[in-house]
C-alpha cells in the first residue's frame, strides 16, 4: 500500500517507522526543515517530503491521488481536518485517517467526511470507563460504515434490568444482546436469560436506538 | 445584526469598531485559546448560537476554515465569512461551499490593476 503520513511529530515519526517495517510504502510530509531533515537521517531520504501538507501543491507533489491512506496526524485538529479534506475532494483519496486531540471534535470530522479519527484522549475515556464500570453503557467500538455500535451493558445496583428475562425486555430496533460475562465466564444469553447483577452485556445496536437503549438502562 | 468575529487582529479589531458604531454588537471569538485549537465553549461564550453571522479572520488559515465549518454545520450560523491567505486552499474550500475571501488575491489584482498589468 501506498500510505502518506502528514505530521512528523513523535506519532508521524513512529507510525511512518512501523509502516516501513511493515513494507508498505511511505512518505511522510513534515513542515520543519529541520526535524524533516532529521527524519530523513534516520529513515531515509526518499521517505520524507519537507512541505506544508495543507498546501494542494505538497499533496500534489507527494502523488496523494495514488494513496491508498492519508494519515494526518500533526498535533492539531485544525491542520489535520483541513489536510484531510483537501485529500479528499481535491485528490480523491480513498481513505483518509485524521488525529484528533480535542473528542469533542470527532462528530465535525465525520460530517465533514473524514473516514477515520482516531483520538488518543477519547480512548483513554473509553478505557477507564471499561476498567471503572460506574457507566452502565460504554461505546466499545463504532462500526460507521454500517451505522452500528458495539457496546458494553453492565448491571449496576440501581439498573432497572437487574433480575429481569432478556425476553421481557422492549429492545429498541435492531438491537442484539449477543454476549454475557457473569462472574467473569462467558456464555450466549438466550431470551431466558435473567440478568443478575454485575453483569456484563455486550451487543450490537444501531446509531439510532443507541440512545433510547442508553435510557433504558437508566435507575427508573 | 449580531456578529461573531474570530482573531483580534487589524482587521477583525477595526471591523468590530466600525460594525459596534453601527449598532451591530460584535464579540470576539476564541483569540484567548487559539493555539488550542478551536474551543466549542468559548465560541458559545461569544454568543455563536444567537450569532446572524460569524467571521473567521485569525492569521491561522486552517483554524478559520474549521471554525468556520463549526459555525457552519454545528450552529448553523446563517452568514460565515472565512480569511484564507493561501490562494490554493481558498479555492479549495471555496468549492466545499466556504464563502471565502483571499487578501493574497486581492492584493495581487490590485498591484495587477495598478501596474496596468492585468
Amino acid at each position: 500500500m501506498y500510505i502518506v503520513v502528514i505530521g512528523g511529530g513523535k506519532v508521524g515519526y513512529y507510525l511512518a517507522k512501523a509502516l516501513l517495517e511493515e513494507r508498505h510504502e511511505v512518505l511522510l510530509i513534515e513542515r520543519d526543515r529541520r526535524r524533516a531533515m532529521q527524519i530523513a537521517n534516520d529513515l531515509g531520504e526518499g521517505v520524507v517530503l519537507r512541505g506544508d501538507g495543507a498546501e494542494a501543491a505538497t499533496l500534489e507533489a507527494a502523488g496523494v491521488s495514488r494513496a491508498d491512506v492519508v494519515c494526518a496526524v500533526t498535533g492539531e485538529d485544525e491542520d489535520n481536518l483541513v489536510v484531510s479534506q483537501v485529500a479528499k475532494r481535491h485528490f480523491s483519496v480513498k481513505r483518509t485517517i485524521a488525529r484528533i486531540n480535542n473528542p469533542r471534535n470527532e462528530d465535525i470530522f465525520i460530517k465533514l467526511g473524514i473516514d477515520v479519527t482516531v483520538s488518543a484522549t477519547q480512548f483513554i475515556i473509553s478505557l477507564i470507563e471499561q476498567e471503572i464500570p460506574t457507566t452502565p453503557f460504554v461505546n466499545l467500538l463504532t462500526l460507521r460504515g454500517i451505522g452500528m455500535e458495539i457496546v458494553d451493558l453492565y448491571m449496576s445496583d440501581d439498573c432497572p434490568w437487574v433480575g429481569r428475562r432478556i425476553g421481557d425486555l422492549a429492545l429498541p430496533p435492531d438491537t442484539v444482546l449477543s454476549l454475557l460475562i457473569h462472574d467473569g465466564a462467558r456464555s450466549f444469553p438466550t431470551k431466558d436469560t435473567v440478568l443478575a447483577l454485575g453483569d456484563h452485556l455486550i451487543g450490537l445496536t444501531s446509531l439510532e436506538s443507541e440512545a433510547r437503549l442508553h435510557e433504558m438502562l437508566q435507575p427508573v | 445584526m449580531q456578529v461573531v468575529i474570530l482573531g483580534c487582529g487589524r482587521v477583525g479589531a477595526r471591523l468590530a469598531g466600525i460594525l459596534d458604531a453601527e449598532g451591530h454588537p460584535a464579540k470576539f471569538g476564541g483569540q484567548a485559546v487559539l493555539g488550542e485549537g478551536i474551543d466549542y465553549d468559548v465560541l458559545r461564550q461569544a454568543g455563536i448560537e444567537t450569532a446572524d453571522a460569524f467571521l473567521a479572520l485569525s492569521d491561522n488559515d486552517n483554524s478559520n476554515i474549521m471554525a468556520s465549518q463549526i459555525a457552519q454545520r454545528v450552529f448553523q450560523v446563517k452568514r460565515v465569512i472565512v480569511r484564507i491567505y493561501d490562494p490554493g486552499r481558498n479555492e479549495s474550500f471555496r468549492d466545499m461551499g466556504l464563502e471565502t475571501m483571499c487578501p493574497t488575491r486581492v492584493g495581487v489584482d490590485r498591484i495587477e490593476a495598478l501596474l496596468g498589468v492585468n
